[in-house]
């Protein structure tokens, strides 16, 4: 009987809930957006998802196998980055176009740094920061929603972004469409990438994270907040030229963004002090860019940028430890 | 009700419907009994009998040797049969004295029991040493020794550990429900040795009838019973004074140090046997549960017995035994064999099969933070695991990887299944030699 004995020391049970679990769920919560691209955009949006997903897989495949490495499909976290990329491209995006930012996503984004867990930016991010650099012709070609079409549909629209940014930078002023049409946005019926369009599908898809904890509420609540309150204040001060602050919320990428992208547990930092200071660090980044810089959208490049600065925010929010009651040093 | 607790833990499924239902009843006498001369932190005992020797059930059988340990004690009445090693829970074979049961079970003539109320507080101290009282939580330190702190530490609460936040284990759970009375005498003499007033007894919500029961026999005592939230490791002893005082005992410090002391409510129990009859430490409840144990029991177990014959008892096994814990799963030893005895410290006996052990292959942190938002120390797993994988332990320290207590919340709740306490009680043990060397 002995040599069937397992000896360990404690604890002796595990929770259950493991990394491929998790990513699981995450895809679970994509799931109402990558419905709601089908409706808007139809076939189109289904080709760019399965591009983009398939193409990670490969890339991660492939990339095992010339590193000599056990295969690392099942773990679910290509798979998430596939879908995650799909969603932050246009569905007009060429085929090349969704296989190559998979193979960025995956190859520069993540396997470079040592695969899961090692990649200090997310893949994602990365391909769809590297593809608007690269292809902004096609990057910033968007199609126009057609609900349940199965053609793609050849007319192309400027997201509401877009055409904000053009209207003040061509007249000072804010365009229309900046004070109305809150209704469309949240339900999706705007142009925009595959995975921004829907703001409900998104919110429904972030509650369900919350719910099941593979989220804190601290990323998004403060991501989302410094937005509102950072692009309030501008608001409040010219609302000529600034949009209000439900705008901000309901147009481009901000949501997929905050429950999403900035929540991705391998790029922010791990304490809760270290999210919110990365949350409104991305809040503040990202309203600054749209007013501001030259891009229309500014969610990915301020996540990009504080992935950076997450080692730095991890080395100074060392949480106190129990009994220490003299400050702990960074 | 105002349930109280501290910041961090989890609750894993906790199994005690196996066994929590069960009345205590007596375990009989096993063929021999292996009674360990190391049955508690500190100096192992020394024996003073040899092979031949009759005895008697609470004769003295192996001498204190020094401060912070205590005697060791017969648990039947029989002949000493030998004086050798056998395999003790720790996982080697130590010095035993094994006693063959003459099957009467009678105490030692000798013993007597006093009033407490005529004992002076020195003369009550003695006797709980002289009685081999031990934590019986499980971490079996003297209990003599905590109620004798150093006349600087002003001591002004006592607090009873009624908790048992480990699962599966129910046997303190029965011990507040049967032996109420003998607890609370305990916790009296306690009080009186520690010259103090107020004791509280934390008891978590997920005993209902302990927390009635024990209220409504402590309220006319003047003793508190205070529910805590149903959360591991809640009965840990800075998390209990955090919760019950929201004092946090200083780090490398003793709970002394807040004024506090802690002792099980099964140490009361000991204690006031120790004191009114007489009788010293020879048998505790253990609970025998887990999947592979066809009827799980509440037993109370003669130190010495081996664990294969306390199976027997409850029924045998229900299918192979895959990994056979002294303790709870979080923080229970697994044993090389059914031999091995159950000994003062043993509050359950849990056996698994394969199906009930998930195999998880460990993968790559994904930095998700489970680990620091679950330690109740509120340190970085991850970051001290990375560290000790790497043999850099002063950096281990600088995380202040001597502060764990091993509860073991950051490896239950990984989901990249890494050994993260295991690799934290590596770095400790490594940087505890380098201060040795030192």
């Amino acid at each position: 009987m002995e040599n069937q004995l397992y000896l360990s020391s404690s604890p002796h049970i595990h929770s259950g809930e493991t990394t491929d679990k998790v990513m699981r769920k995450v895809i679970y919560a994509l799931l109402p957006a990558c419905i709601a691209s089908l409706y808007f955009f139809g076939l189109a949006a289904l080709l760019v998802l399965l591009l983009c997903t398939i193409g990670c897989l490969a890339a991660e495949a492939l990339s095992c196998k010339m590193q000599g490495r056990a295969l690392t499909l099942v773990d679910g976290s290509a798979a998430l980055t596939g879908i995650l990329l799909a969603l932050n491209l246009p569905a007009s995006a060429p085929w090349w176009m969704a296989l190559f930012g998979a193979a960025v996503a995956i190859l520069i984004g993540k396997q470079v740094y040592g695969g899961l867990g090692h990649n200090p930016f997310n893949p994602a991010l990365v391909a769809r920061v590297v593809l608007l650099i690269s292809f902004p012709v096609q990057m910033t070609s968007w199609t126009a929603p057609a609900p349940l079409s199965t053609t793609l549909d050849a007319v192309t629209s400027a997201t509401p972004l877009g055409e904000m940014k053009t209207a003040v930078m061509l007249t000072g002023k804010l365009p229309a469409l900046a004070h109305s049409g809150f209704l469309d946005y949240l339900s999706g019926n705007m142009a925009g990438s595959l995975g921004e369009v829907s703001a409900l599908a998104l919110i429904l898809g972030g509650l369900y994270l919350l719910w099941k904890k593979v989220i804190s509420w601290h990323i998004p609540v403060s991501f989302i907040g410094t937005v509102l309150v950072i692009g309030g204040v501008f608001w409040a001060i010219s609302p000529e030229k600034y949009p209000n602050p439900l705008f901000h919320l309901l147009t481009g990428g901000l949501l997929l963004g905050a429950f999403f992208m900035a929540t991705d547990m391998v790029t922010s930092p791990v304490t809760d002090k270290g999210m919110l200071i990365f949350g409104c660090g991305c809040g503040l980044l990202t309203v600054l860019i749209r007013l501001f810089g030259g891009y229309p959208e500014g969610v990915s490049f301020a996540i990009l940028l504080m992935n950076a600065a997450t080692p730095l925010i991890d080395r100074f929010c060392r949480p106190k430890i129990y009994g220490q009651l003299e400050a702990v040093k960074g | 009700m105002n349930l109280k607790t501290f910041k961090g833990g989890l609750h894993p499924p906790d199994g005690k419907h196996y066994s929590a239902h069960k009345a205590i009843e007596l375990c009989p006498l096993p063929a021999e009994l292996i009674i360990p001369l190391a049955q508690h932190i500190g100096a192992p005992a020394e024996a003073c009998v040899e092979v031949g020797a009759l005895v008697k059930k609470g004769t003295l059988i192996a001498n204190a040797k020094g401060f912070v340990s205590v005697p060791i004690h017969a648990s039947t009445s029989g002949e000493v049969i030998a004086v050798e090693p056998r395999l003790h829970p720790m996982g080697k074979a130590l010095p035993a004295i094994v006693i063959k049961p003459d099957g009467a079970d009678a105490w030692d003539e000798s013993l007597v029991g006093a009033d407490p109320a005529t004992l002076d507080i020195e003369e009550l101290k003695r006797r709980i040493q002289a009685a081999g009282v031990v934590g019986m939580g499980g971490a079996t330190f003297p209990t003599h020794v905590k109620l004798s702190p150093p006349p600087e530490k002003q001591i002004d609460t006592l607090i009873l550990n009624g908790v048992e936040c480990e699962p599966y284990l129910t046997a303190d759970h029965r011990m507040m429900l049967e032996d109420t009375e003998r607890i609370l005498d305990g916790v009296e003499i306690l009080l009186k040795v520690l010259g103090i007033k107020r004791a509280v007894i934390g008891i978590e919500a997920n005993k209902p009838d302990a927390i009635e029961t024990m209220t409504r026999a402590a309220a006319p005592r003047n003793i508190e019973v205070q529910a805590l939230k149903v959360k591991y490791p809640q009965g840990a002893e800075k998390q209990l004074i955090d919760a019950i005082t929201g004092r946090q005992v200083p780090s490398g410090t003793l709970p002394m140090e807040v004024g506090v002391v802690v002792q099980n409510v099964g140490t009361c129990a000991a204690i006031s046997d120790a004191i009114r009859l007489g009788r010293p430490l020879v048998e505790r409840v253990v609970s025998i549960t887990g999947p592979a144990i066809n009827e799980p029991k509440n037993l109370l177990v003669r130190v010495g017995t081996p664990l294969q014959f306390l199976v027997d008892q409850c029924g045998g096994l229900n299918g192979e035994p895959a990994k056979i814990i002294m303790g709870g799963p979080m923080m229970g030893q697994t044993q090389l064999s059914l031999e091995t005895p159950a000994i003062r410290g043993t509050s359950g006996l849990l056996i698994f099969r394969k199906q009930d052990l998930p195999r998880l292959e460990s993968g790559p942190c994904i930095r998700c933070g489970r680990c620091i938002g679950v330690c109740p120390i509120h340190l970085q797993p991850t970051t001290i695991a990375g560290y000790a994988r790497l043999d850099l332990f002063d950096e281990a320290a600088d995380y202040h990887a001597l502060d764990c207590i091993e509860c073991g919340c950051c490896t239950y709740i990984c989901p990249a299944t890494l050994p993260l306490v295991q690799s934290i009680r590596y770095a400790k043990a490594a940087i505890m030699a380098k201060k040795r060397t030192l």
